[in-house]
């Protein structure tokens, strides 16, 4: 399997992270390769192009210090992949999955492609499994199923890493308090007090034992932050697939990662597309994303949370869009809320969870769950509406409906959204019913007769 | 068989140095694991191919054999119900949990095939010589298009491989042609029919604001643009399990594997209405998922459409669901920046136009070559990015369809689904169409139809107007206007695909309900006008029967619809004997 090869001499020019060499020996595209400069440090590579006469190997680590005449090149003679065996959690690795905590590494028993396979998608099993994050907003609105991925799309300086800690300390099955779960934290371009912030946080909740750590830090090199997340998602699936665990993957930020997609592109000479990122940047983010879900026959899970952070807070920029696009839904933090001091600034509008259907109501979280959120979403979003018309000709000239409206789109932030400490769905649940009787019967058009009589009007025989 | 060996290889294109005879568009298989692939350029030199798997090992100095022929799938009986990659090998069959590339098609499928023909009887073009003996669904043994003659030998009913000759027939020039169950066809010709026909009918959807305000024909065309989370896969879906088409093509093309998920779990188990079989007999599916290699994205249209023609050669009505052309587009752009084209709009390459028309006309209605009725309609979803329509994939797909179906953010983050835009939809097929509803127990339904439209156009002139002076400071016939217009949106055009009762919605329900608002609008009016408070008709508890009336009366008790008139009137009548009373 694995025959290295090593050249010397072969180097013909350093451009960027490209390393063009006379092809002297055999190689696949796509192989690794090592290039280590007269300074001894070894760096990883990738086969990108072939021809005849040359070999153009993409650095994956900074070329700063390579010459023509002393680079050595290693030839693998397999693409770039992990060593994985058991023992992976509470271990810290690096972008390229060696050791930070200088600790031995771990015991190879299998070699996996970073790449990873692309799951035949007759054998993915449905995601249904209702994750309780404890999150009104995420559990009664946008609910995590095991499997799915779910980004957040936040912006700076919003709190989404307090709620992507939150939601991994306390991210259980309803009726399945321990089960056999694990976390993996990818940092992407992070800066060192954001990864030290989330690993005391899992050692306060006596999580870190669960939890694998893949630190890229903000300082590294572009092509590096590419294999970070391919990296940690190996090991993810080893977990998941060959140890049998529920696997959560924190990912932040993947909006360091695009930027340095648009560099690398940049650096090939690759024409760019829309505001410069390359236009395979949806399938590259896919083969990232699809690497979530459930199999047939097999025990373990894989979810992914991935965190990104929207430039200059516009959803619509290309690294939110093609993320929507491939995600099973989004949850968006808002300024707005943010600024009012609600916790979580959970905006429900645009947040999205396309499992919900799956894995709530009869038989998997409560009957009434689907027509209770669907009537929220209207009135909320209807409140939102009435909220501008009493911006612009102020609340005088509103209706009585729609004052109510106001009323309940108010008591909608700050008591069902807004939330000191971790609610169960049923908790929710009872805090929806008592805000939404504000509004009269016409407009619960989503709810049936009996749901209206039974839950919304005498809130205190539902439990 | 020409040869070629590797000189250039980077992502899924490859140039190969060759003197032999290599033709543009032909399949080639590449390398020791014989990966797929297709010549997209020829010159002096040699040739460029586009590979539709992954590359990773390929290297200089590797292989390169021709085919001789196109890009091509196999079509045979028996492919219903299965699940397939873009160039049509089984997904089912596949060893492993991952798409492994190299991966040849499983064994020869064992299939069940009964005579129609006995020696000496005459083969006439595109005529079937068997019935295939399985599944509820009438699929036929075809000849090759072009094929005919006297049948010298017909093999008996029985279970046989499909690569087997099955029947031998003797053509015009006295050659022997033997006939399997299976024959191939290049992915990018049409398949010939005898004659285009005119829409006649509709392809009933079952969803009210397709159906009743902007229905697609038998062999039309449809756009499905939105941004995402607006709900073009769920409304896919839907489409697919209940329109009334004989057969569904589901093309999921850089899409979601959780959404094949979705449709192998939900299919088997959901019912057709029609048949009473489960959904997924009458359904393929060719998934092209976002992280398979990209060139095979861009052939998966083109299997999914070759497919469906081959059951409208049939004789069957065929609905192709291609989710999303957007990601088809986005692979076409990849493999042109990758052979260095010029860019044009937005990066896509220039053809973009050409490629959607050549897709697109292949939807038709037509008269078989057997002299039978088929038909091939295409609902294609668009991705734009950020929702913006002037997008070019949008604007050029809107060149070719006669359907729009434009989903509006706003309805969707409101949860209202199906979350397409009345006004800013629409529907070339309407007049054809008008006919068919009117023989359909709905002889005023062109008008019924204005009538709701015109409610939606003035609902947005006057929500304008509201937000300046205020709803109060409206005079009441306009703020009746609004109540009405809310009451088509809710009642009308919500329509939860979710709900057991609501997912599908008969033409004679659309009907019936279509009446009971109308009445109601035409009752409150006149009531108005009779000097009945405004306030006195938004309590009616009617009204909110009405609301609820497509959630809560199912297909098979329509006659609840004549008690929910009769209350309408007893109501309003009872208001304007209080009226009267007051006075």
């Amino acid at each position: 399997m694995r025959a290295e090869l090593t050249v010397r001499n072969v180097a013909q020019r350093v451009e960027g992270p490209l390393l063009f060499l006379k092809r002297t020996v055999t190689v696949g595209l796509n192989d690794a390769v090592q290039v280590i400069g007269q300074d001894g440090v070894v760096r990883l590579g990738r086969v990108a192009t072939l021809d005849e006469d040359s070999i153009i190997v993409e650095v994956l680590e900074s070329t700063a210090g390579l010459g023509v005449r002393d680079t050595v090149v290693s030839m693998l003679g397999e693409p770039v992949s992990f060593d994985l065996g058991p023992n992976l959690l509470g271990r810290v690795f690096d972008s390229v999955g060696r050791p930070l905590d200088g600790q031995a590494p771990i015991p190879a028993m299998r070699r996996i492609r970073i790449d990873g396979m692309t799951i035949n998608p007759a054998r993915r099993a449905l995601p249904r499994d209702f994750i309780e994050t404890g999150i009104t907003a995420i559990d009664l609105m946008n609910c995590l199923v095991r499997g799915q991925k779910l980004p957040l799309f936040s912006g700076s300086g919003l709190p989404h890493d307090r709620l992507a800690t939150e939601i991994a300390q306390r991210a259980r099955l309803r009726d399945d308090p321990a089960g056999d779960f694990a976390v993996v934290f990818v940092g992407i371009g992070i800066s060192h007090d954001v990864a030290e912030a989330f690993r005391s946080a899992m050692e306060t909740s006596g999580a870190l034992g669960h939890t694998v750590m893949f630190l890229n830090r903000a300082d590294e090199s572009s092509a590096q932050r590419l294999l970070t997340p391919r990296y940690a998602l190996t090991a993810a699936e080893y977990l998941a697939f060959e140890e049998g665990r529920h696997v959560l993957v924190i990912m932040t930020d993947m909006t360091n990662y695009c930027e340095a997609l648009r560099e690398v592109s940049a650096s090939h000479g690759e024409i760019p597309g829309r505001k410069g990122f390359p236009g395979y940047m949806y399938s590259d983010l896919a083969t990232l994303f699809e690497r979530a879900g459930c199999l047939h026959g097999k025990p373990g899970t894989l979810t992914q949370l991935p965190i990104l952070t929207l430039p200059g807070d516009d959803i619509g920029h290309p690294i939110p869009d093609l993320t929507g696009y491939i995600t099973e839904g989004q949850i968006v933090l808002d300024r707005d809320l943010d600024r009012r001091r609600i916790y979580p600034p959970i905006n429900v509008l645009p947040s999205l969870s396309r499992l919900m259907a799956y894995g709530t109501g009869e038989g998997f979280t409560h009957a009434d769950h689907p027509a209770l959120a669907s009537q929220l979403f209207a009135a909320y979003a209807n409140s939102r509406r009435v909220r501008v018309l009493a911006s612009v000709m102020g609340q005088e000239g509103l209706s009585d409906i729609d004052r109510n409206y106001l009323d309940f789109g108010d008591r909608f932030e700050e008591q069902l959204i807004s939330q000191p400490g971790a609610r169960t769905l049923n908790e929710s649940m009872a805090i929806a019913w008592e805000i939404l009787a504000v509004l009269p019967d016409s407009e619960l058009t989503r709810l049936s007769n009996e749901q209206i009589e039974t839950c919304v009007r005498r809130k205190s025989s539902h439990a | 068989m020409t040869e070629a060996t590797i000189r250039w290889i980077s992502g899924p294109v490859m140039r190969a140095r060759s003197t032999g005879r290599f033709h543009l568009s032909e399949a080639v298989l590449v390398g020791e694991r014989e990966l797929p692939g297709e010549i997209i350029r020829v010159d002096t030199e040699g040739i460029v191919a586009q590979i539709y798997e992954d590359t990773t090992g390929l290297k200089p100095g590797d292989r390169v054999s021709g085919t001789g022929q196109r890009l091509s799938i196999r079509l045979r009986p028996g492919l219903l119900g299965n699940i397939f990659d873009g160039l049509l090998r089984s997904l089912t069959d596949m060893p492993g949990d991952t798409v492994r590339p190299g991966t040849r098609s499983a064994e020869a499928a064992m299939l069940k095939f009964l005579p129609t023909l006995r020696p000496g009887d005459q083969l006439a073009p595109g005529m079937a010589f068997g019935d295939f003996d399985k599944g509820h669904i009438a699929e036929k043994f075809l000849p090759p298009p072009g094929i005919s003659g006297t049948v010298r030998s017909i093999v008996a009913a029985g279970e046989y491989r499909d690569d087997e000759t099955l029947c031998v027939i003797e053509d015009a020039d006295g050659v022997e042609i033997p006939l399997s169950a299976g024959h191939a066809w290049p992915v990018r010709v049409p398949r010939p029919v005898r004659r285009r026909l005119p829409p006649g009918e509709p392809l009933v959807t079952g969803q009210r604001i397709m159906d009743t305000l902007f229905p697609l024909a038998r062999g039309g065309r449809a756009a499905l643009p939105g941004g995402f989370g607006t709900g073009k896969t769920i409304l896919q879906e839907s489409l697919a399990k209940w329109c009334d088409a004989d057969v569904i093509v589901y093309v999921g093309c850089g899409e979601r594997g959780n959404e094949m998920a979705e449709v192998l779990n939900e299919f088997p188990t959901l019912e057709d209405p029609r048949s009473g079989r489960p959904l997924l007999d009458r359904t393929v599916i060719i998934a092209n998922t976002s992280n398979m290699p990209v060139a095979a994205r861009e052939a998966s249209i083109y299997t999914g459409i070759t497919l469906a023609e081959y059951f409208r050669d049939q004789g069957l009505h065929v609905a192709l669901m291609a989710d999303s052309t957007t990601r088809w587009a986005e692979a076409l752009r990849e493999i042109s920046g990758r052979l260095g084209e010029l860019p044009g709009e937005y990066g896509f390459p220039a053809y973009l136009s050409s490629r959607l028309a050549e897709f697109y006309e292949r939807a038709a209605h037509v008269e078989t070559l057997a002299g039978g009725q088929g038909s091939v309609t295409i609902i294609g979803a668009v991705s734009p990015p950020a929702g913006d329509f002037s997008e070019p994939v949008t604007t050029q797909s809107k060149r070719y369809v006669r359907c729009f179906w434009a989903l509006d953010r706003d309805r969707a983050q409101a949860r209202f689904f199906p979350a397409i835009h009345p006004l800013t939809s629409y529907s070339e097929d309407v007049d054809a169409l008008a006919h068919w509803w009117q023989s359909k127990g709905n002889p005023d339904w062109t008008s019924h139809r204005r009538q709701i439209l015109t409610l939606l156009e003035q609902r947005a002139r006057l929500e304008r107007m509201a937000r300046i002076v205020g709803k109060d400071a409206l005079p009441p016939k306009q703020q009746l206007t609004l109540l009405c217009a809310d009451l088509v949106n809710e009642s009308l055009l919500r329509q939860s695909a979710f709900s057991i009762v609501d997912r599908f919605c008969s033409p004679e329900r659309q009907t019936a309900l279509l009446r009971a608002i109308l009445h109601f609008v035409h009752r409150a009016e006149q009531s108005l006008e009779g000097g009945i408070a405004l306030a006195d008709i938004a309590a009616m508890p009617v009204l909110r029967q009405l609301q609820r009336a497509s959630e809560e009366i199912p297909d098979d008790k329509l006659e609840r619809f004549r008690m929910l008139m009769r209350r309408q009137d007893d109501e309003f009548d009872q208001l304007a004997r209080g009226h009267a009373h007051a006075r």
